[in-house]
């Protein structure tokens, strides 16, 4: 996948559209991103603390039973297995590193299901920052046992009260802080949305889930790449990261949104969290909630490259409900032993369904990125089917 | 300078300010109750020299708690964007009205088409505080063409070279945003808003007003100091959210107006 243009677009979408207040903080990050990323020592300590910090590369694990009562040959790229139990730790740790270069003592964060809030919140602890994660009540609700990790790990976690209350309000607030507080607090955003250089650097960090997947799902397929990447998408960093990986081969890559908050399949463009993306909205523009089972996935948004691979047709993005995710977590966890997060089961969801419909060929190799695991859940989960 | 028009919004603006008056402009939501209306017509009894009509958002990151609520309500009542702009064709309050809203609303009416319909509501100036410069050259072509003056927004953060470039598109007037933080009632006069306001003095000859934070009539004084004048937002909508109603709005706005007029009379 190609960088963003200069003003941080992905074809239409992208953008830096940010109160005044921020612009500057924006530009002074996006050259701060640059040049990390492109000196060595900054990479050589990044993928040091991925390494010895938080365990890459993670595996690449072959569903057998799975695989032979689809047949397809099904591969799971495991980020369950990171330190803190999901991706968000590749973005969080390149981002926390680069608050220390610029010299940001102060690291915010929002959160949805809690795991981006919980890898801040250890990234933080780690690297001796202050941390303050917002969270709408709702979340802080349905994930009590992320809140609780998050204080045991030194964080502030602030309640939000507006709007619906879940992760949309959350980024909210956390821009509300940052207008107040730019010039000493780093904004660690935990999706690839929001103003330019948000959406291009945080698919840079997340791009070692598609980059080492790519050559491990080579190792199993005799060279060849898999028929069809598949990764859920909230914001869609998991995704994001994934793709990058493949956006050269051959393979079908295939996006799988919440029914209740499809920003690509059932939005339309409009301009929110610092970017033109796709965005559920009522007829005169007032965005609309997004309902899922899963915290992470309640965004009614998408990040700007999604929009972009969507309207190129490079990606596909499709939908599935919350009794499909529910099923589909159960028959992971029987098949296969793997406790999955409700928001990777989503991709799960709409594997099970392509093989059913036939969409996916049987004899197809699928790589589908289990993008954290779900023991975050099992009280939720447990509510749900007592 | 020379070959610049002037617009609806900066023309009255403009001659109070070269009249040695100091300028005040409230900021209420639009569609707050059901008496809005009136209080615009209030406010303008009171003193304003321009009123700013917030057009209600769902997700309005450059407005604290306050702003927030009455965004809610308006919302609640089954404001949008059309029902505030009816709600304002065809009214004459002997001052320009400015509508301040965030992008979006205006993006998915398309600019053309909601420039278009500002303006045939006798609209004199939008304000988009999530539209920096760099985004926004789309939306001042067509505000331009409509005669809407299109305000720009200058920060504390905003570096001298891009302050002088962002006073040079501003039409009507430049909002210098006094503090780093979203609107909302202060204490104390912000020691930035005087910084930002002679800054703006220094490389333009627009009005220069100070808004986010202004809460009475003695910080209003204070920021006049350097500033042309004020906009008073939060302080106006608690009171209307108490229930203060169009005399209690007018009440507020007198106050101030009378401080200014006090230490800056006509003619000086
Ligand atoms: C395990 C897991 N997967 C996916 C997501 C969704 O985020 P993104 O679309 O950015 O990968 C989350 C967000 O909280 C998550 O916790």
């Amino acid at each position: 996948m190609e960088p963003p243009t200069e003003s941080g677009r992905f074809g239409d979408f992208g953008g830096r559209f940010v109160p005044e207040s921020l612009v500057p903080a924006c530009l002074e990050l996006e050259q701060a991103f640059n040049v990390a990323w492109n000196d060595p020592s900054f990479r050589h300590e990044l993928d040091d603390l991925l390494k010895h910090y938080a365990g890459r590369p993670t595996p690449v694990t072959e569903c057998r039973q799975l695989s032979d009562q689809l047949g397809i040959r099904l591969l799971l790229k495991r980020e369950d297995l990171n330190h803190t139990g999901s991706h968000k730790i590749n973005n969080v740790l390149g981002q926390a590193l680069l608050a220390k270069r610029m010299g940001k003592r102060r690291f915010i964060a929002e959160t949805g299901a809690g795991q981006h809030g919980v890898a801040s919140a250890t990234a933080a602890a780690l690297l001796g920052l202050e941390c303050v994660v917002y969270m709408g009540e709702v979340d802080v609700k349905r994930q009590e046992l992320n809140v609780f990790r998050m204080k045991l790990l030194g964080a502030e976690v602030i309640s939000v009260t507006s709007g619906a209350r879940t992760l949309k309000d959350a980024i909210n607030d956390a821009l509300r802080d940052w207008v107040a507080s730019v010039e000493s607090t780093y904004y660690c955003i935990g999706s690839v949305v929001g103003p330019h250089p948000y959406p291009f650097m945080v698919r840079q960090f997340q791009r070692v889930i598609g980059d080492e997947a790519r050559v491990q799902c080579q190792e199993y397929l005799n060279g060849e790449d898999p028929d069809i990447v598949v990764a859920c998408v909230g914001g869609g960093s998991n995704a994001a990261g994934t793709f990058a990986g493949f956006a050269d081969a051959r393979s079908r890559l295939v996006g799988v949104e919440p029914s209740g908050g499809a920003a690509n399949g059932k939005g339309v463009a409009g301009i929110v969290h610092g970017m033109r993306s796709n965005f559920l909205q009522d007829e005169s523009g007032q965005i609309e909630e997004a309902h899922s089972i899963s915290a992470g996935l309640d965004y009614p948004g998408v990040g700007p490259e999604h929009a972009y691979l969507a309207a190129i047709g490079r990606a596909t993005y499709e939908s599935v409900n919350d009794a499909e995710v529910l099923l589909a977590f159960q028959r992971l966890c029987a098949t296969e032993g793997i406790l999955p997060a409700l928001e990777p089961a989503h991709a799960l969801a709409w594997i099970l369904r392509a093989c059913e419909t036939g969409e996916i060929p049987r004899g197809s190799t699928v790589m589908m990125t289990l993008s954290g695991r779900g023991d975050k859940d099992v009280a939720e989960i447990m509510e749900i089917l007592n | 300078m020379s070959d610049r028009t002037i617009g609806p919004l900066e023309r009255p603006l403009r001659a109070v300010r070269d009249s040695g008056r100091k300028l005040i402009v409230p900021y209420v939501t639009g569609g707050l109750d059901d008496n809005w209306i009136d209080v615009v017509h209030a406010l303008a009894e009171a003193g304003a020299n321009a009123i700013e009509v917030g057009i209600p958002f769902s997700d309005p990151v450059m407005d604290g708690p306050i702003i927030q609520a009455a965004s809610v309500r308006a919302l609640e009542r089954g404001t949008t964007p059309q029902s505030v702009i009816s709600e304002l064709a065809g009214l004459d309050v002997g001052v320009p009205i400015a509508v301040m809203t965030y992008t979006n609303l205006i993006a998915h009416a398309g600019y053309h088409r909601m420039a278009q319909s500002l303006a045939a509501a006798n609209i004199a100036g939008a304000i988009l505080p999530d539209l920096p410069l760099d985004e926004a050259a789309e939306w001042m072509a067509e505000a331009s063409a409509a005669t809407i003056d299109a305000v720009q927004l200058v920060a504390p953060t905003t570096p001298d070279e891009r302050l002088v470039r962002i006073c040079e598109a501003s039409k009507g007037f430049v909002y210098a945003v006094g503090l780093l933080g979203v609107t909302g009632e202060r204490t104390e006069v912000a020691s930035s808003a005087l910084v930002i306001a002679r800054r703006c003095q220094l490389v333009t000859d627009l009005p220069v007003l100070v808004g986010v934070g202004v809460s009475n009539a003695e910080q209003a004084v204070t920021i006049c100091e350097e500033a042309d004048g004020v906009v008073v937002g939060s302080a106006l909508i608690r009171r209307l959210l108490d229930g203060a109603g169009p005399e209690g709005a007018a009440d507020f706005i007198s106050e101030i107006r009378l401080a200014l007029d006090q230490r800056w009379p006509a003619g000086e």
